[in-house]
C-alpha cells in the first residue's frame, strides 16, 4: 500500500478550545505527523494598549485575556503593581482575593473538565458542571457587578467589599459543588470510554514538561510538584492548608484527575478563607493609590483632590522592573512590569501559560491519531486569549 | 534554597566567561544579568546544566523597546530554576541590525518566544529555521510593540460584500488619537493639533 499523505486545516472555529485556533494538520492517513498551530487570531495588543493607559485602566484587559479564568490574572497585575508601590495590602482584602481565586479556579477546571468531555462525547458533565459554573458567575456579579469581567482585583486591595450574607451563601454553594462533582466523577473516573480516549493519550514525561515551559496541571500531571501557591506564597497562601495533587503518568486521564483533586483542594481553601475571614479595611488606606470612600467626598476637600486626581492623571509608580506570577487555573500567569517612573507602564509583558503548552501540541500529538488530538486539545485547557493577547 | 546563588554565579561566571563580562542588576526582582550577545549560549549552558544553579525551564523571552539608546532593544530571558525555586532574568542589548543566537537546541519552549520577539520587535534570532509572524495578521507590515508603531495602527481591515473578498485599507481616523500629558496637569495642558503632512510621515 502506498502512504498517503494529507494536509488538514482544523479550525479556525472549534468548540474544545476557548476561542479560534487554527491548525494545520499533516497526515499519514488517520496519524498525525505534524501540527503547525496558526494563532494570533485573537490578537487584541493587549500589550500595546497597556502602555498608553494609566495602572488602573489596565486592569480590565487583564479580565479579557484568559476569559475564563479573570480574577486570576488580575491578581498577578495588582501584585506586580503592589510590588514596585511597596504597598501593604490589608489582611481582609488578601483573603477576598485567595477566595475569589479559588472560586475563579473552580470556575475555570468546571470549563475544561466539562469541555474535555464534550471534545470526547459525552454533554452530561457539561450540564452539571455548567450550573455549578452559573453560580460562580453570581459571585462574581455580587461582588464586582460583572458576571465575567470583574475588575475587581486592584492593586492596593480589592474594589469593594463583600456584600451582606455572600460568605454563607459561597458556604452553602460548596456542599453542593462538591456533591455534584463527585456526581461527575462517579460518570467519568471509571468510565471505559472516558479512560479509553484518555489514558495513555498525551504522554509527556516531567523532564520534557519542564524543559517545555509547562506549568499548572500540565506540569504537576506529569509528577512534579511544582505550584507558586506553595513555591511562592503571595496574599495568604501561607495560611491556609492544602494539598498539590500530582499525577504519575504523564496522560490526558492523569491531567483530568489532577484538575478534579485542584477543586477539591480549592474548595478546601474556600472554606478556610471564610472560617478565618477578618474584619477590615480591604484596599490599602493610601489614599494616593486607592480612592478614599465616596461618603467623605462631599466633606473633605482633601478628598475630592484624591479623587479627581486619581480618576485623571492615576497615580505614579516609582521606576523598576518587577516580575510577579500567580499560580493560575491553567498554569504560571506572570506579568512582567517596567515602569519608568510615570502613571503609565513602559513595557507590560504578560506571561500566558497555554502559549508555552500550544507550542507542545506539535509535540505531544505527534503519532496520535486525528481523534485523539480532540481529547488532546482540550485536555490542554487552552483559552486563546490569553494566548494571543 | 540558595539564597547567596548570585555570589557562587558570579564567580562562576568569571571561571567561564572571563572577568568583567556581566553587571548583576539586583534591583528588579528578579534579579537581572546584563550580559552581551556573544556570552549568551555559554552563559545559559552554564546555568542549565550546572547542578548547583539547574535553570532548566525557560518561562519566557520578551523584548523591550528603548528608543533613545544606542543599542535600541533589550532581550529577556526569564529562567526558573524548579529544583530550587529560584528565578533569574538575563538580559541583552541588541542593536536594529543586529540578530541574536538562537536557544531553541537548549529549550524547546524558545520556539514561540522567539517568533513573537521577532514580530513584536523584530529582533532576529539566528538559527530558529521557525521564524515566522505569529500574533500579528498574515503579510502585517512593522513591528507592532516598537514605540514608533502608532497605537492605532496602519491598516484595517474589513469585508467588502461587492467584491466579496477582505480589504485592507490605509486606517482612516475620524478623530485624532488623544494622547493627553498627565505629567503636569495644573500647568496647563497645550492642545496641539497635529498637521496635516506630520500625519502623513507617521504613516511612512
Amino acid at each position: 500500500m502506498t502512504k498517503k499523505e494529507i494536509t488538514i486545516n482544523f479550525g479556525a472555529q472549534y468548540s474544545v478550545t476557548q476561542g479560534v485556533l487554527k491548525l494545520i494538520l499533516e497526515m499519514d492517513g488517520e496519524v498525525i505527523q505534524k501540527v503547525d498551530p496558526h494563532i494570533g487570531l485573537l490578537h487584541r495588543g493587549t500589550e500595546k494598549l497597556i502602555e498608553h493607559k494609566t495602572y488602573l485602566q489596565a486592569v480590565p484587559y487583564f479580565d479579557r485575556l484568559d476569559y475564563v479564568s479573570p480574577m486570576s490574572q488580575e491578581h498577578a497585575f495588582a501584585l506586580a503593581v503592589e510590588k514596585l508601590l511597596k504597598c501593604d495590602v490589608p489582611i481582609r482584602a488578601q483573603y477576598i482575593r485567595v477566595l475569589f481565586s479559588e472560586l475563579t479556579r473552580i470556575s475555570n477546571h468546571c470549563l475544561n473538565v466539562s469541555s474535555n468531555a464534550i471534545a470526547v462525547g459525552t454533554t452530561t458533565p457539561s450540564q452539571w458542571l455548567s450550573e455549578q459554573r452559573e453560580k460562580i458567575m453570581q459571585f462574581y456579579e455580587e461582588v464586582s457587578g460583572s458576571r465575567m469581567h470583574a475588575n475587581y482585583f486592584r492593586p492596593g486591595g480589592v474594589a469593594q467589599d463583600l456584600p451582606e450574607g455572600l460568605l454563607e451563601r459561597i458556604e452553602k454553594f460548596t456542599h453542593g459543588f462538591v456533591k455534584t462533582l463527585a456526581d461527575v466523577e462517579g460518570l467519568l473516573n471509571e468510565n471505559r470510554i472516558w479512560k479509553q480516549r484518555l489514558v495513555d493519550i498525551g504522554i509527556v514525561e516531567p523532564q520534557d514538561a519542564i524543559d517545555r515551559a509547562f506549568t499548572g496541571p500540565m506540569l504537576r500531571g506529569s509528577g512534579v510538584p511544582w505550584d507558586l501557591r506553595k513555591a511562592r506564597p503571595y496574599d495568604v497562601y501561607d495560611k491556609v492548608l492544602f494539598d498539590i495533587p500530582v499525577g504519575k503518568h504523564g496522560d490526558c486521564y492523569d491531567r483530568y484527575l489532577v484538575r478534579v483533586e485542584e477543586m477539591y483542594q480549592s474548595i478546601r481553601i474556600i472554606k478556610q478563607c471564610i472560617n478565618s475571614m477578618p474584619n477590615g479595611a480591604i484596599k490599602t488606606l493610601d489614599c494616593k493609590v486607592s480612592p478614599p470612600p465616596c461618603t467623605e467626598m462631599k466633606e473633605s476637600i482633601e478628598t475630592m483632590i484624591h479623587h479627581f486626581k486619581l480618576c485623571t492623571e492615576g497615580y505614579s509608580v516609582p521606576g523598576g522592573e518587577v516580575y510577579s506570577a500567580v499560580e493560575a487555573p491553567k498554569g504560571e500567569f506572570g506579568v512582567y512590569l517596567i515602569s519608568n517612573g510615570e502613571n503609565k507602564p513602559y513595557r507590560c509583558k504578560i506571561r500566558a501559560p497555554g502559549f508555552a503548552h500550544l507550542q507542545a501540541l506539535d509535540f505531544i500529538a505527534k503519532g496520535h491519531t486525528l481523534a485523539d488530538l480532540t481529547a488532546i486539545i482540550g485536555n490542554l485547557d487552552l483559552t486563546l486569549g490569553e494566548i494571543d493577547r | 534554597m540558595l539564597s547567596n546563588i548570585n555570589e557562587y554565579l558570579a564567580s562562576d561566571i568569571e571561571k567561564t566567561l572571563g572577568k568583567d563580562r556581566i553587571s548583576v542588576i539586583e534591583s528588579t526582582d528578579p534579579v537581572s544579568i546584563k550580559i552581551s550577545t556573544s556570552d549568551l549560549i555559554p552563559l545559559l549552558n552554564l546555568l542549565k546544566s550546572n547542578k548547583l544553579y539547574d535553570f532548566k525551564t525557560l518561562i519566557d523571552i520578551f523584548g523591550v523597546d528603548y528608543p533613545s539608546n544606542s543599542k535600541r532593544f533589550e532581550v529577556n530571558y526569564s529562567l526558573l530554576s524548579i529544583k530550587h525555586n529560584y528565578r533569574v532574568n538575563l538580559k541583552i542589548e541588541v542593536a536594529e541590525d543586529e540578530e541574536v543566537p538562537s536557544i531553541v537546541g537548549m529549550y524547546n519552549a524558545a520556539g514561540w518566544f522567539e517568533r513573537e520577539v521577532w514580530d513584536m520587535y523584530g529582533v532576529k534570532f539566528t538559527g530558529n529555521s521557525d521564524l515566522r509572524r505569529i500574533l500579528t495578521d498574515y503579510e502585517f507590515e512593522g513591528h507592532p510593540l516598537r514605540k514608533d508603531f502608532p497605537l492605532t495602527g496602519h491598516k484595517e481591515v474589513r469585508y467588502d460584500f461587492e467584491k466579496k473578498k477582505i480589504e485592507y485599507k490605509d486606517i482612516t481616523l475620524t478623530q485624532e488619537y488623544r494622547n493627553f500629558d498627565f505629567k503636569s496637569p495644573w500647568k496647563g495642558t497645550q492642545y496641539k493639533i497635529q498637521k496635516e503632512p506630520e500625519k502623513t510621515e507617521e504613516k511612512q
